[in-house]
């Protein structure tokens, strides 16, 4: 490697360190096993849905979304961590969020990637996925979804790779205790990578492209998964704010994402060092803005229909604040944000664990707000629903459609699990290179 | 020595390929020269075409279409029949819920008893108004939601004002069943009905038969039934006067019961007309007349009249 002396230096005092949760201990094959299991039983459920029908499902002809639908949002929303973390903070020059970038990334990848598959969990015929291209018509916003998921999904993993290529040529160096294997496929995916004055500016330059390409499609895959909804004459659904609300609420979710995947990598890769209290305090305060945000748009699209009471508007917000949503509708709205937000204020709470609590919170009122958005206005349609049997009038998921659900949730587990285990969670090249750049007051 | 008997082997490969490849070819022209031969004979046969003239053809120049039956009904389905314009009105002061239109609709649809192209129901438009019964089919919007987000084309409007669905086309997502504000849409969240009996079916469009698990199933305004210059099913199944059917362009709708055919827009403004959600935009072509001067008392009947 053509690096000068301070640059080794700075090098070998992180890499060893960085580089050793690049190995496959006892613990992961339990978690991967146990994983595997779950996901075999999922795998089943989904089985007997292909073959009986749809029907094995909860949702019927009125409301005919419902848990993989909303699941479909949370997945897409949760990917936006990666964009709001790598772009909006990392452009901004804020050299604290470093330690965070990979990891956000990685679980941006996970949800990006499988929300897919979500989808086809929803499809009546998924065999005829392939009509989707072959028979595709622009003016539906499914057309747009698929066009822009699978734009992030791809720059997303680009920008995942370029910011490696440094890291992967540290393999040979750091990684000599590992498979042959494994440090060929490194060298591999280096791309020669000898860290040049040129070579760092043309990666730099690539990063930078990314990162402000990945802005735009960020804020497209939410804004156009909420004109899914926002475009059909259905009172609830028919609001001009869709777009920011989600957006901003992707934010929420994709954070809570975020501070239990740095609790895990904290106590199991003991990252005490990058993950350190202030990491913890300052994305803990970036929670709070995209919350109070987030609160704002929720202010909005309740009290300004709510203080017309238009008749169908009316039925639809008696449902969610005194009806039959009330009890989930109060839980998620305060429990699941305005609680923790305020709560987030406090010193004593931007710290590790209460953090993970308040991400695991924060995360459950993201996925069930998403079923609040979606369900309850289908269960009141224009025309009254009559003679139908009482399933159809309203939902309730069923065992098999819960596990369905679950599965694709698995799955980004897995994908995460082993992203984490087969690169360092924390950027090794570019943690030193800022270490040095700090020595030298740059 | 050795080079030189390869090189005739080689030779002797090729030498072999050809003959090969002569006798091949010349096999096969002898055997469509047969083919052909035994073919021409000049007989012709009598065929019936589909729109249902006799023709004589030589049988020379018959081919197969029975591979391309559905692809051909598929395609007649989509453009609509010429210069028609479908409408239909009705009139709320006759509906007692009969409900003959709905079974005369699942009937010919195979359609489970809760799935429905045309539902009754019983409206009350505020707590001080009065109750009535309401047929509501789907409504054949000028400007439809429901095609709007379709992303495979599998729903479409055509030329005739009939919204259809293809279920050969249909991947199942509901995104029409989510923007339709009728709900006027079904869907086949199982196998569906009499599934084994409609297997050798081809399927029509205009007639959405065989249902398909998994993919949507909706009012066609008969659309079979009009190819064939009849009435829907539910307008001749009612026992009391309360659908007319009709062409826009003609000006004229007949009344399925009393087969009386009147002038459309006289119908409509006589009776002060009018069609449901216009506020959306979605131009509907099902017209109301108002549940006034009821022939009927309203009775709160759930299960049907037998007339």
């Amino acid at each position: 490697m053509a690096l000068d002396n301070s640059m080794n230096k700075a090098l070998d005092s992180i890499g060893p360190k960085l580089f050793e949760s690049v190995n496959l201990n006892k613990k992961f094959h339990a978690w991967m096993a146990f994983l595997t299991i779950m996901l075999l039983i999922c795998l089943y459920a989904y089985y007997t849905q292909l073959r009986d029908g749809l029907g094995v499902a909860g949702i019927r002809d009125y409301v005919s979304w419902g848990m993989y639908i909303s699941s479909f949002v949370f997945f897409v929303a949760s990917s936006l961590v990666g964009m709001l973390i790598s772009a909006v903070v990392g452009l901004s020059g804020q050299k604290w969020v470093i330690p965070l970038t990979r990891i956000a990334e990685i679980i941006a990848v996970a949800f990006a990637a499988v929300a897919g598959l979500v989808i086809v969990s929803d499809m009546g015929r998924p065999d005829r996925l392939p009509y989707v291209f072959m028979y595709g018509r622009f003016s539906s916003p499914i057309l747009w979804d698929v066009t822009v998921v699978t734009t992030y999904m791809l720059i997303s993993l680009l920008l995942l790779y370029v910011t490696l290529i440094p890291d992967l040529a540290l393999g040979e160096k750091y990684l000599s205790w590992r498979p042959k294997l494994l440090i060929k496929a490194y060298n591999l995916l280096s791309l020669g990578w000898r860290g040049t004055e040129e070579e760092q500016k043309i990666l730099n330059r690539a990063i930078k492209t990314l990162l402000i390409l990945i802005v735009p499609v960020a804020l497209a895959i939410h804004t156009v998964t909420s004109w899914l909804f926002a475009v059909n004459p259905r009172a609830g659904w028919d609001s001009t704010i869709f777009g920011p609300y989600f957006v901003s609420g992707a934010f929420v979710a994709g954070l809570s994402c975020l501070f239990i995947a740095m609790y895990f990598f904290l106590k199991n890769y003991k990252m005490e060092e990058y993950l350190t209290p202030n990491v913890f305090d300052k994305i803990a305060k970036l929670m709070v803005l995209v919350s109070l945000v987030y609160i704002y748009f929720n202010l909005n699209e309740f009290l300004v229909p709510g203080y017309k009471l238009k008749k169908f508007e009316a039925v639809h917000l008696k449902q969610l604040f005194v009806g039959h949503h009330a009890a989930m509708f109060w839980l998620v709205q305060i429990g699941g944000l305005i609680i923790p937000t305020m709560l987030l204020l406090l010193k004593s709470i931007r710290k590790p664990f209460p953090m993970l609590l308040i991400g695991v919170v924060m995360l459950l009122g993201s996925w069930f707000k998403r079923y609040l958005i979606v369900v309850p206005v289908q269960e009141h349609p224009y025309l009254p629903i009559q003679h139908v049997p009482e399933m159809f009038k309203f939902y309730t998921p069923t065992l098999i459609e819960v596990l369905i659900t679950i599965g694709p949730l698995i799955m980004v587990l897995m994908i995460i699990s082993v992203l984490a285990k087969l690169v360092p969670i924390i950027p090794v090249w570019e943690t030193a290179h800022t270490s040095i750049d700090t020595e030298n007051g740059k | 020595m050795d080079k030189n008997k390869e090189k005739s082997r080689r030779e002797f490969l090729v030498d072999l390929g050809i003959l090969g490849l002569g006798s091949f070819a010349f096999g096969t022209a002898l055997f469509s020269g047969y083919k052909f031969e035994k073919s021409k004979s000049g007989q012709t046969v009598k065929l019936l075409t589909i729109d249902g003239k006799v023709v004589e053809v030589d049988s020379l120049l018959i081919r197969e279409v029975n591979r391309d039956m559905l692809t051909e009904l598929q395609e007649r389905g989509r453009k609509g029949i010429p210069n028609k314009s479908w409408v239909m009105v009705i009139d709320l002061s006759k509906c007692r819920n009969a409900r003959k239109c709905i079974s005369a609709c699942q009937n010919a649809h195979h359609l489970k008893p809760e799935q429905y192209h045309i539902n009754t129901l019983q409206m009350q438009d505020t707590e001080r108004t009065a109750p009535y019964h309401m047929p509501k089919p789907c409504q054949h919007c000028d400007n439809p939601p429901c095609v709007a987000v379709c992303p495979v084309d599998a729903t479409f409007k055509r030329s005739d004002g009939i919204v259809l669905i293809d279920n050969e086309r249909c991947i199942g997502c509901r995104f029409c069943i989510a923007a339709c504000p009728y709900s006027a849409r079904s869907f086949n969240w199982f196998d569906p009905k009499d599934a084994e009996l409609a297997e050798n079916t081809t399927y029509d469009v205009e007639l959405n038969v065989p249902q398909k698990k998994g993919t949507i199933t909706k009012c066609l305004f008969s659309a079979d039934k009009l190819r064939k210059g009849e009435l829907p099913y539910c307008v001749s199944a009612c026992p009391n006067g309360v659908f007319y059917f009709g062409d826009e362009n003609e000006d004229a709708v007949t009344n399925g019961t009393t087969k009386e055919t009147v002038r459309l827009s006289k119908l409509l403004a006589d009776n002060g007309a009018f069609q449901l959600m216009v506020e959306l935009g979605t131009k509907p072509r099902v017209f109301y007349l108002p549940p006034k001067n009821r022939i009927f008392p309203y009775t709160e009947n759930q299960e049907g009249i037998d007339s």
